[in-house]
């Protein structure tokens, strides 16, 4: 019987362990599982290769003025080509300020607007709210700087007439109320832009609350209000917070509405009214202007200096929404 | 209690018409830039408009058709670069995901979703125009491909993702290798998903204006060659709202109805085109 099961058994085993002689069509397939392999990964190495490609030229192209100015170059407050003098500090505030005002303008009416979205608005009445928020993000930088040079800034200019007549004496008032482009045009154009940005991805956010917690805040007696403000927003709190980040980034990287209605000119800001350069507007509207390769070396400089904040807060921005969301989400395009 | 209980209702009420202020901002901003760019751009727009070249300043006429099929052309190159890339890289990605690389990949082309179109028009002009010695369409077209990369591979990789893993274990079951069962099954069945990444970042790269400040350059002549500076749509608008003549404004009016008309028209079809799919 044992020898039975062993003569019975080896064959199976050999059959089961030993490599059989591959045939040429399974050859075929395993070459071109192999050749479809590389060629993935060699285009997500390329992938790679651009990254590092990006910063190694960035750094090359600012090499000339890194080397002149060094790290001084992040506090000078001169930019003077006839003198040779470059230097970055009142772009990086005058870029900062215009930021953050857009945030303090636009966060409140992004988080009410995907608040409502969220828990005020019936279902299938909720695409055709979206539908006109998502439409304003899909239009191009350009046409928001023409509307806001053409049709925008008229008006504000109107406004700040108004307010410095009234309100002079307020420091941030102070400005020269002529122009109408300005901080606080380039804020408001920043505004609109990041407005449905924030709004979209806090509208995702909201909508991973789990809806038993809300109901049991409901069922125990509390408005609908008192159980978005106490439960709903504690639980989504770092999530909202990464799309806040997410929009101060792309406020600081925004690059023709601003160039468009900020006003350019270099100098520190000392009120709202002030014509004050971006860090994206000073590289767009000098860099075809350049004629000798420092100031050149120093507008990218410049563009690295923005490449590096904005890297900082797309870095930010991620960890804080893949935290909140544990990497399920994917709404950073 | 019932003085109390009034308080709640009127914060409840108070907090919904604060909120539907907000909705009605954005919507009254989207309104306000269509209208004012429907009723500026519309009535410029005629047969010469978009077929004829730009005249000299102060002359009456002239068009913009050189930096319509400038913006194309710059905008196709890209996206031939773009799209094996981006497709290429998500497929390595989603099909071989054992990998740590993978992850890393996607990681980094959200953070490259961040760059300020600036900063990669100024990196197209290290990279191309410099070696290069001149401004050029072909510049143009590897700072919007930069652009479309990231848009591509991240809308690719949520495309394959949705693809039932049962089918790619039927197929490879049957005997079927590996990237047969990928460019024979997997691609064709989310085919539209990824088409619609494509045209997104399509019509995303075509209203970027900064990248071509210096890359592309613009050009007032016909030209097809993308070795020389070519002119392209959104930087035209750009020089044309900037510069000092009415009839110069009239027609970046109506280049950016031309452009608007595009890009919403793209993503409005596109929009459509995926519900039919989620439909079926």
């Amino acid at each position: 019987m044992a020898s039975e099961t062993q003569i019975t058994a080896q064959p199976l085993n050999r059959a089961l362990t030993e490599t059989k002689p591959v045939g040429a069509r399974q050859r075929v397939a395993n070459f071109g599982d192999r050749i479809f392999y590389l060629v993935a990964r060699l285009l997500a190495l390329f992938v790679i290769l651009l990254a590092v490609l990006l910063v190694l030229d960035l750094i090359r192209g600012a090499w000339e003025s890194i080397g002149h100015f060094g790290l001084k170059f992040l506090v000078g407050t001169s930019w003077d080509p006839v003198a040779r003098q470059f230097s970055a500090l009142p772009v990086i505030i005058g870029t900062l300020v215009k930021a953050f005002l857009a945030l303090l303008l636009g966060v409140p009416i992004s988080f009410g607007s995907a608040i409502f979205i969220c828990f005020y608005t019936p279902r299938w009445l909720r695409p055709v709210i979206t539908y006109p928020i998502e439409l304003l993000a899909g239009i191009p930088s350009i046409i928001f700087g023409m509307w806001g040079l053409f049709a925008m800034v008229p008006v504000i200019r109107a406004i700040q007439i108004w307010l410095k007549a009234h309100f002079g004496w307020f420091f941030l008032f102070n400005g020269p109320a002529v122009y109408g482009v300005g901080v606080l045009a380039g804020s408001i154009i920043l505004m609109i832009m990041i407005t449905p940005i924030i709004t979209s991805i806090a509208k995702e956010i909201l909508l991973t609350v789990p809806r038993a917690q809300i109901e049991g805040m409901l069922a125990l007696g509390s408005t609908k209000w008192e159980a978005i403000w106490k439960v709903a927003l504690p639980y989504s709190r770092v999530g909202l917070f990464g799309a806040v980040i997410l929009g101060l980034g792309r406020a600081i990287g925004e690059t023709m509405a601003v160039t468009m209605v900020g006003g350019n000119s270099f100098a520190m800001i000392h009120s709202l009214f002030d014509p004050v350069h971006s860090m994206a507007s000073l590289i767009a509207s000098e860099f075809t202007e350049a004629t000798y390769s420092l100031y050149v070396s120093s507008l990218i400089y410049i563009g690295l200096v923005l490449f590096g904040i904005t890297i900082l807060i797309s870095l930010l921005a991620q960890w804080l929404i893949w935290r909140m969301s544990k990497g399920k989400l994917a709404m950073l395009d | 209690m019932d003085k109390h209980y009034r308080y709640r209702k009127f914060v409840e009420r108070a907090n919904w018409f604060g909120m539907l202020g907000c909705i009605s901002v954005s919507v009254f901003f989207l309104v306000a830039i269509l209208g004012y760019v429907l009723v500026n751009g519309a009535s410029y727009i005629d047969w010469e408009f978009l077929t004829a070249i730009p005249v000299p300043a102060g002359e009456s006429g002239g068009g913009i058709a050189n930096a319509l099929v400038g913006s194309l052309l710059v905008v196709a190159l890209a996206a031939v670069m773009a799209i094996p890339i981006g497709i290429g890289a998500a497929i390595f990605i989603n099909e071989f995901p054992t990998h740590g690389l993978g992850r890393a990949v996607r990681f980094l082309a959200e953070v490259l979703t961040g760059v300020p179109s600036i900063v990669i028009g100024l990196f197209a002009y290290a990279l191309v125009v410099q070696p290069w010695g001149g401004f050029s369409g072909f510049a143009g077209s590897v700072s919007y491909a930069f652009i479309m990369i990231p848009i591509v591979l991240i809308s690719a990789h949520e495309a394959l993702r949705l693809v039932p893993d049962s089918l790619r274990e039927a197929s490879l079951a049957l005997g079927i290798p590996k990237w047969r069962t990928i460019t024979g099954i997997v691609l064709p069945v989310s085919s539209k998903a990824l088409a619609t990444g494509v045209v997104l970042a399509f019509s995303r790269a075509l209203g970027e204006a900064a990248p071509m400040l210096f890359t592309a350059f613009g050009n007032s002549f016909w030209n097809l060659n993308l070795s020389k500076p070519i002119a392209t749509v959104p930087l035209l608008i750009y020089t044309y709202a900037t510069g000092p003549y009415e009839d110069w404004h009239r027609k970046a009016w109506a280049a950016s109805f031309v452009l608007l008309v595009v890009v919403l028209l793209t993503s409005v079809l596109t929009r459509a085109f995926l519900r039919g799919k989620t439909n079926e």
